[in-house]
């Protein structure tokens, strides 16, 4: 209990010496709020990241492809293969009996950028008459749906807000035809970085017979290994199967770890420098008021509340610092968006995302750190022979 | 008892803080020679295109592929040197996270219009002459420890081959190298022949993914450009010409702004040193003032005086910034390994070297300015009372 009383009345005279040393204290703050602050954002950007494409595709959901090819770009599909897909085992069917299947074709355009007015790659998706029903969540949010067989678009919300001409009414020249943006669509999922328009409009501007892939919406997850292969058993057919969320999972892979490893990288080096800052000021701090300290002990303050003492000190002051790098990144950076090359040759968009469990251990970080700052210095202080201590300047 | 030995000991009288500061600017640096070489691998493409070569792709997109016809046409155009064609493979090494670029080109053409690639005569015989045969930059060499001679099957991605399967096998027959510092895209890509693929391919006859163009005069090269885009205007496949400069930093800026993520966190990190570093130095010139005092007794002028103290906050920088790029040249190697082949090697260039030197002494300069100038102002009789 007397220990305890110490602790509170000694961690009171640091708090009111504080304004005295704010240059010192400054270092560790500001230290620690960079290493916060960085770290958050990077991992910001990789959860959003995760998030965008973690949530495109589903368990029960399929997509087809030619053998071989490992993404949409690189894969060609025939009309038989279509039907010979529509007739696999499997296949959820709507209320008028008609499958859920959508024959989709994936061409790449260049638009200019808003940000840079520069041109960057857009993925036009040209679907089938099931495609808004079979891809859950798809909402128009503006607008209406493109219709069956003119030259009509509707842009996701995500490319829209990176891409010049993609407000609803506009007219945009491709493959040498006007087009037109009747509608904007919102998905919550990579599909938001894509224009959609009918899968024949597509097919006939850029002259191509036949599809990239095919989405099949299964009756439920459990049947995807019957239908997989029921369709690799079957002649006609040279295709590889994948659940959505494992091909969008896949395709995202490389960035991810890229993202990763270096995010990882920086905040360690980040910590490390950190780490030394704060350990030099605290080692100032002790040696400033290393008579003040002799005092306490020569009074009765045992060494232990000292070390406590200078311990929460910098414990405090590296909270301090990570939240405010935390607020600052959060700040900056929440729902902050951003594109990027994914799959297919083409931006995909999405947001930062700054979540509370992220910033919680971004502060374990800096709890660590003032730590090992505040503890070799609170030891030094403490075990310091006292004659020698009371006679410091 | 020369400056020098003045300098260092005035640095290392408190021991522990300097080895502590130090230890954090170290940090800092080897943070910066990561960044850059980050931000370098990111721009190579930029730096290291020929300025006389031109990329004519498809108009309408990246993917479209253009016809072989169009060869001839841009050839005969006034000021073209040579012109070579190329097709993305997209093949796969073994698994798909080997993934490297493979293309088919016009052999003789292509390392015509590539003066850059360096190869033995015997590789660059074999290569014109066999109709299966690859050249791999020295980079994918090592990597997959490839021998000359050895068969490379790559599964293709985007062309299946007649014979109904998507492996084609190439023969290796050279190693293509580049100029010894500089890092040229090259030397991580593999290159084999088009009549090989065009034979093989079920598909496309005839056509091909981009052409290079090398102009004569690289101050024409705009206008040249522009002939070429003209020539097609309203054809079945109208194209789209840029330096080949243009052409990789649109690629470079689709992965997005990353000269600005870099100098975001670079500016929070050296705002960081710079406030730490400030601290540790104001700290201990208070603590010398006497000191500084007697100097200015035994006869050292106030100029001294400043230059010592400036000279000290130097070389603090100058040390902890140098071990730190040097600790960044010996983790980045590590660091390769963890990102497989994601990016070219990261390593830490001259010119990272150069700007990091630059770096240190502005802010060993900017941290020692305010205490330097309070030592040289300070009178003898102020200072020795202060002890």
């Amino acid at each position: 209990m007397k220990t305890l009383r110490q602790i509170i009345e000694l961690c009171r005279l640091s708090l009111l010496s504080l304004p005295q040393r704010a240059g010192s204290v400054g270092v560790i703050v500001v230290g620690i709020a960079g290493v916060v602050g960085v770290l958050v954002s990077l991992l910001a950007m990789r959860d959003g990241f995760q998030a965008t494409l973690g949530a495109t595709g589903r368990l029960d959901e399929a997509i087809v492809l030619r053998g071989g090819a490992n993404a949409e770009l690189s894969s060609r599909l025939t009309r038989e293969d279509l039907t010979v897909i529509t007739e696999a085992p499997g296949v959820l069917r709507d209320s008028e009996q008609r499958p859920l299947v959508s024959g989709e074709v994936v061409v790449v355009l260049n638009l200019p950028k808003l940000t840079t007015g520069t041109d960057a790659n857009v993925e036009l998706r040209g679907v089938g008459p099931q495609a808004v029903t079979l891809h859950r969540g798809v909402r128009i949010s503006q607008g209406r749906l493109f219709e069956r067989g003119k030259r009509e678009l509707v842009a996701g919300v995500g490319a829209a807000s990176q891409f010049a001409k993609l407000t609803v009414g506009t007219t945009l020249t491709l493959a040498g035809e006007p087009w037109t943006v009747v509608g904007q669509f919102e998905s919550g999922d990579a599909h938001e970085s894509e224009l959609w328009a009918d899968a024949e409009s597509v097919q006939s501007a850029y002259r191509r017979d036949g599809y990239s892939s095919v989405a099949v919406r299964l009756t439920d997850a459990a049947v995807f290994d019957a239908f997989s292969a029921a369709l690799k058993n079957d002649p006609r057919l040279k295709v590889d199967i994948q659940r959505t969320r494992d091909y969008y999972a896949t395709q995202s892979q490389r960035l991810r770890r890229l993202i990763e490893v270096l995010a990882t990288t920086v905040a360690v080096i980040m910590a490390i420098g950190a780490t030394f800052a704060a350990l030099n000021t605290m080692y100032a701090a002790v040696t400033v008021r290393g008579r003040e300290i002799a005092i306490l002990r020569a009074m009765g303050f045992s060494g232990f509340t000292i070390v406590m003492a200078v311990l929460l000190e910098a414990l405090a002051l590296a909270l301090l610092g990570g939240v405010l790098g935390g607020g600052l990144a959060w700040l900056m950076f929440d729902q902050y968006t951003v594109s990027t090359l994914g799959q297919n040759f083409s931006q995909v968009v999405f947001a930062f995302s700054v979540s509370l469990p992220l910033v919680l251990s971004a502060l374990r970080w800096a709890l660590v750190i003032g730590f090992i700052g505040g503890l070799l210095p609170a030891l030094h202080a403490a075990r310091r022979p006292l004659p020698a201590a009371l006679r410091s300047r | 008892m020369n400056y020098g030995t003045l300098l260092v000991a005035g640095l290392f009288r408190r021991r522990g803080r300097t080895l502590l500061t130090l230890a954090s600017i170290m940090a800092a640096f080897a943070l910066f020679g990561l960044l850059d070489a980050v931000r370098i691998v990111f721009n190579a493409g930029a730096d290291n295109a020929g300025l006389n070569r031109l990329i004519v792709t498809s108009r309408l997109s990246l993917i479209q592929p253009l016809p072989f016809s169009q060869m001839a046409r841009i050839q005969a155009l006034d000021g073209v040197d040579a012109v070579a064609h190329a097709n993305w493979f997209g093949g796969v090494y073994q698994d798909r996270k080997n993934f490297f670029p493979n293309i088919a080109v016009s052999p003789s053409e292509w390392l015509n219009v590539h003066p850059e690639i360096k190869l033995t005569p015997e590789a660059r015989e074999r290569f014109l002459n066999t109709r299966t045969a690859a050249l791999a930059g020295s980079e994918l060499t090592s990597r997959f420890n490839w021998q000359i001679d050895q068969k490379i099957p790559l599964e293709g991605t985007i062309f299946p081959n007649k014979s109904g399967s998507n492996t084609w096998t190439f023969d290796l027959v050279g190693v293509m190298r580049g100029d010894a510092d500089t890092h040229q895209p090259f030397e991580g890509e593999m290159i084999f022949r088009y009549d090989y693929f065009d034979e093989g391919r079920l598909r496309d006859h005839g056509t091909v993914g981009w052409y290079v163009v090398r102009v004569r005069d690289p101050a024409r090269s705009n206008a040249i450009a522009q002939q070429i885009d003209a020539l097609f205007k309203n054809s079945d496949a109208e194209t789209k010409t840029q330096s080949e400069k243009e052409f990789n930093l649109s690629f470079v800026k689709q992965f997005g702004d990353v000269g600005m993520i870099v100098s975001a966190i670079m500016a929070a990190v050296f705002f960081t040193v710079l406030l730490l570093t400030a601290n540790t130095l104001s700290q201990a010139m208070r603590e010398r003032i006497p000191e500084l005092g007697i100097l200015k007794t035994l006869g050292f002028g106030n100029g001294t005086v400043c230059a010592l103290v400036l000279g000290e906050s130097i070389l603090l920088l100058l040390l902890g910034g140098l071990a730190g790029l040097a600790a960044a040249a010996a983790l980045l190697p590590q660091l390769n390994g963890k990102l497989g082949a994601q990016l070219p090697p990261l390593v830490v260039s001259a010119s990272s070297w150069i700007s990091g030197l630059g770096i240190m002494l502005i802010i060993g300069l900017v941290v020692g300015l305010p205490p330097a100038i309070r030592a040289m102002r300070v009178r003898i009789v102020d200072a020795l009372a202060a002890g």
